[in-house]
């Protein structure tokens, strides 16, 4: 036995800058909010530099690592396409892949040095044994009037696939973003858990 | 309910808890968080220094006054005070004296990797290691008891999984918000505290002996605890290794150490005599393995997991196969994705970024640059790559001079940001101004600690707790340390800069030029941001923007017909405006902020 059964595991990625850490510390929280026990990891320091940001989130009856083991993300939610390939094949198989259908270039790419793999690509790499869901995440919030709550329709997106019940999520959310953006942010959410029903 | 708390958040409102009542340091990653999280809570005392070295002296002073004290850093900020740390180990103490200091194993943000335990055993420190926040919260207290129960400071060992992961805590009660206690009286122990040579060899048998009891008494620590299970298989293990471990070991036997140093002797001998098997699993050197083996008991370690590196379940896992503790079936099943070459995303200098303006000119002028810690250490990287060398904090200064003295063709520059300048690299331009080199320093004024996440320094004018204070000006100081040859001037303002360079590359003797603009990220600069636009008909796509490494300049679909070459476009949500990509444009495609309003948006 490697791991307790009842463990569910979130890796969340983006680029800095994106509110990754933000959306992962409310899945942590929603945990809590659960009675579970739970871990969230992540590296501070360089995120606001326009890097690569991931953040471990791990809810269970005890959980003892603070990171995922390779095989074992249960959910991948990636708030950039780039980010969601690099971090693909940590998912364990028929594992679900939450991709936010945008684009960042690295400075790489724009330079001209590297291409950004294109969606043939992108095709090839998931192949069939995850299942991949694509969010217009970025273009919903920007119906919404506020493209920076795209990281909250990824979360209503997720909440879809699992029995935490809304209300615990909407708590979560409203104690954690600014009071002005309470309303906008449950918008968000119910749009991103919308799409995905 | 409980608090879902990161192992720093943790360790601050454990030294509150506690009753720390003054508290020191230098910001550094992962380290950052526990006095940033400190400062604000009530009735305490927390400062920034300008380096580590000073900050364990004021903490050190707090408890020669009587107070419970703690200074903070990270790993490479205990070899700028290790000074301190020795002395104040030999003196020991008799308020509570707790130094935080913070690794980095895997080097997420540091230029090395060391194991602080190392530290402790040198300096004969007990070290206490939390494996999850409640742990981090609980330990303070405990080391500070412990600290004036044996009258010694005591070391807390965080890691960047315990420091910046979150578990839940069980918060302690409140700290009764009482005024601080009345003036204590200072208790003069000459005899204790001056350490003279007479002095010091009193001392010194002491510091022994206290090592020993401090071990003796972490037997029967409830920090130190034995998990029982598989007798077949013993694990001793603390801090995040002990996670990994018991993820990969559900069923084994564990001795989960709090304390790394001294080691609880008879514990570790009974928990030996119990087991078949005796492994240990830490992070970094092998320093509890060394430590039963000085016993007399075997066990294995860095036989099978490695030495280099941060653990992690799979680490431990493909170890343990390896070394036949676990059989192959025990791997998880992993998805084979056929995986494109995927670009990499390294950190890189931030759109508006105010050292984009001197590594472009140290860039165009091809002279040689020795480097310091700190966000311009990016110009490193391509397309910049105009950084040559980068040791440690203040490094550059003093490398510089030597490079300069070794006689070398071409002129070279050092470049430091300010709050490095004030953590270490005074001395060194003071030796510049001495002993005389034709050294060019570059100070990269930001006015802020910027890669640590904009913290305050003598130069802010503020102090951590957000007091206003002496705002210290670079320029006299600089003056004053005796270099002459001193300009000041904006990095956004390429030209006037290359002119100063050169005028500096062809005098004698040292120069000092403080490039100042204020970080692109603070909020106040936040609000001045105004994107610029590019007139895609005048574009000649001949690339010269994109090679200054700005995040907001992206290769366009539109091709340059007589080349067939990307046109640049420009991402209205990253730029600031900062106009270096305009200078450097030959064609003039880039409008200025001034000609934004001049030229209609259509044209762009």
């Amino acid at each position: 036995m490697t791991r307790n059964d009842l463990t569910t595991n979130f890796l969340l990625t983006g680029v800095g800058g994106q509110g990754t850490l933000l959306a992962a510390d409310i899945v942590g929280l929603v945990g809590i909010q659960l009675n579970l026990d739970v871990k969230k990891s992540e590296v501070h320091g360089m995120a606001q530099r326009g890097g690569s940001v991931i953040s471990h989130v791990r809810w269970g009856q005890r959980v003892a690592s603070p990171l995922i083991a390779a095989g074992e993300v249960d959910y991948l939610v990636a708030f950039e396409r780039l980010e969601a390939l690099r971090y693909a094949s940590l998912v364990r198989p028929g594992g679900v892949v939450l991709v936010s259908d945008y684009r960042i270039a690295p400075v790489s790419v724009s330079s001209g040095s590297d291409t950004y793999p294109d969606a043939a690509a992108e095709e090839q790499a998931y192949g069939d044994s995850l299942r991949r869901f694509l969010v217009p995440a970025v273009e919903i919030a920007q119906q919404l009037g506020q493209v920076r709550v795209n990281n909250i329709v990824m979360l209503g997106a997720l909440s879809h696939f699992l029995p935490a019940p809304v209300e615990a999520w909407l708590e979560v959310i409203s104690g954690r973003v600014p009071e002005r953006t309470i309303a906008l942010n449950r918008e968000a959410f119910a749009a991103g858990r919308a799409h995905m029903q | 309910m409980k608090r879902l708390l990161s192992g720093n958040e943790a360790v601050a409102r454990g030294a509150w808890e506690a009753n720390i009542l003054v508290a020191a340091g230098y910001p550094g990653t992962p380290s950052t968080e526990i006095l940033e999280n400190f400062a604000p809570m009530p009735g305490i005392y927390a400062e920034w220094c300008p380096n580590e070295k000073v900050a364990m002296d004021v903490a050190v002073g707090a408890a020669y006054a009587g107070v419970r004290s703690m200074a903070v850093m990270k790993h490479v900020g205990l070899n700028v005070t290790s000074d301190t740390f020795f002395y104040a180990a030999i003196t020991g103490v008799e308020s509570g004296l707790l130094f935080v200091v913070a690794d980095d194993p895997g080097m997420h943000s540091s230029q090395g990797e060391q194991d602080t335990r190392r530290y402790c055993k040198f300096a004969r420190v007990p070290c206490l290691e939390p494996a999850d926040s409640q742990e981090a919260k609980d330990m303070v207290r405990a080391a500070l008891e412990l600290s004036e129960q044996f009258e010694t400071p005591v070391l807390l060992r965080m890691a960047t999984r315990i420091s910046h992961s979150y578990s839940p805590v069980e918060l302690g009660p409140e700290r009764t918000l009482e005024p601080r206690p009345a003036k204590p009286a200072y208790e003069v122990n000459t005899g204790r505290y001056v350490m003279v040579p007479a002095n010091a060899r009193q001392r010194r048998p002491i510091m022994e002996a206290r090592l020993r009891q401090v071990a003796d008494w972490a037997n029967d620590w409830p920090g130190n605890r034995v998990e029982m299970g598989d007798t077949r298989l013993g694990i001793v293990a603390a801090g995040a290794a002990y996670q990994y471990a018991r993820e990969v070991f559900p069923n084994a036997s564990f001795l989960k150490l709090g304390m790394v140093y001294p080691l609880p002797t008879r514990q570790v001998a009974e928990f030996a005599a119990q087991v078949e098997r005796l492994i240990v699993v830490e992070e970094l050197d092998p320093v509890l393995e060394e430590e039963i083996k000085l016993q007399g008991i075997a066990c294995e370690g860095k036989s099978i997991f490695p030495l280099v590196g941060e653990l992690s379940v799979e680490t431990v896992r493909e170890s343990a196969i390896r070394a036949g503790l676990l059989s192959e079936n025990e791997r998880p099943q992993q998805v084979a994705l056929e995986m494109p070459a995927l670009p990499p995303r390294p950190p890189v200098l931030c759109p508006g970024c105010p050292h984009r303006g001197v590594f472009v000119t140290l860039r165009k002028l091809k002279v040689v640059v020795n480097g310091d810690i700190g966000c311009y250490t990016l110009g490193s990287l391509p397309p910049l790559t105009s950084l040559h060398t980068c040791g440690c904090m203040g490094a550059s200064i003093g490398v510089a001079h030597g490079v300069n003295k070794a006689g070398i063709q071409q002129k070279n520059v050092a470049v430091i940001g300010d709050s490095t300048f004030f953590h270490s690299g005074i001395p060194a331009l003071l030796n510049v101004a001495y002993n005389g080199s034709s050294t060019i320093t570059i100070i990269l004024d930001n006015r802020t600690t910027a890669m640590t996440g904009h913290q305050q320094h003598p130069g802010t004018g503020h102090t951590l707790q957000m007091q206003p204070t002496n705002q210290v000006e670079l320029e006299p100081v600089v003056r004053a340390l005796g270099i002459e040859r001193i300009y000041t001037t904006d990095p956004y303002d390429l030209d006037r800069l290359e002119a100063i360079l050169r005028e500096c590359m062809e005098s004698d003797g040292p120069s000092v030029v403080i490039a100042r603009r204020e970080c692109a990220l603070l909020p106040s600069v936040r609000k001045q941001y105004t994107p610029l636009r590019i007139q895609a008909d005048k574009c000649i796509a001949c690339g010269a923007c994109r090679r200054v490494g700005c995040p907001a300049l992206h290769k366009s679909d539109e091709i340059y017909a007589k080349t067939g070459r990307p046109k640049t476009e420009i991402d209205p949500l990253l730029c600031t405006g900062c106009e270096i990509c305009a200078q450097i444009c030959p064609v003039d495609a880039i409008l200025f902020r001034s000609q934004l309003d001049a030229q209609p948006e259509d044209k762009a």
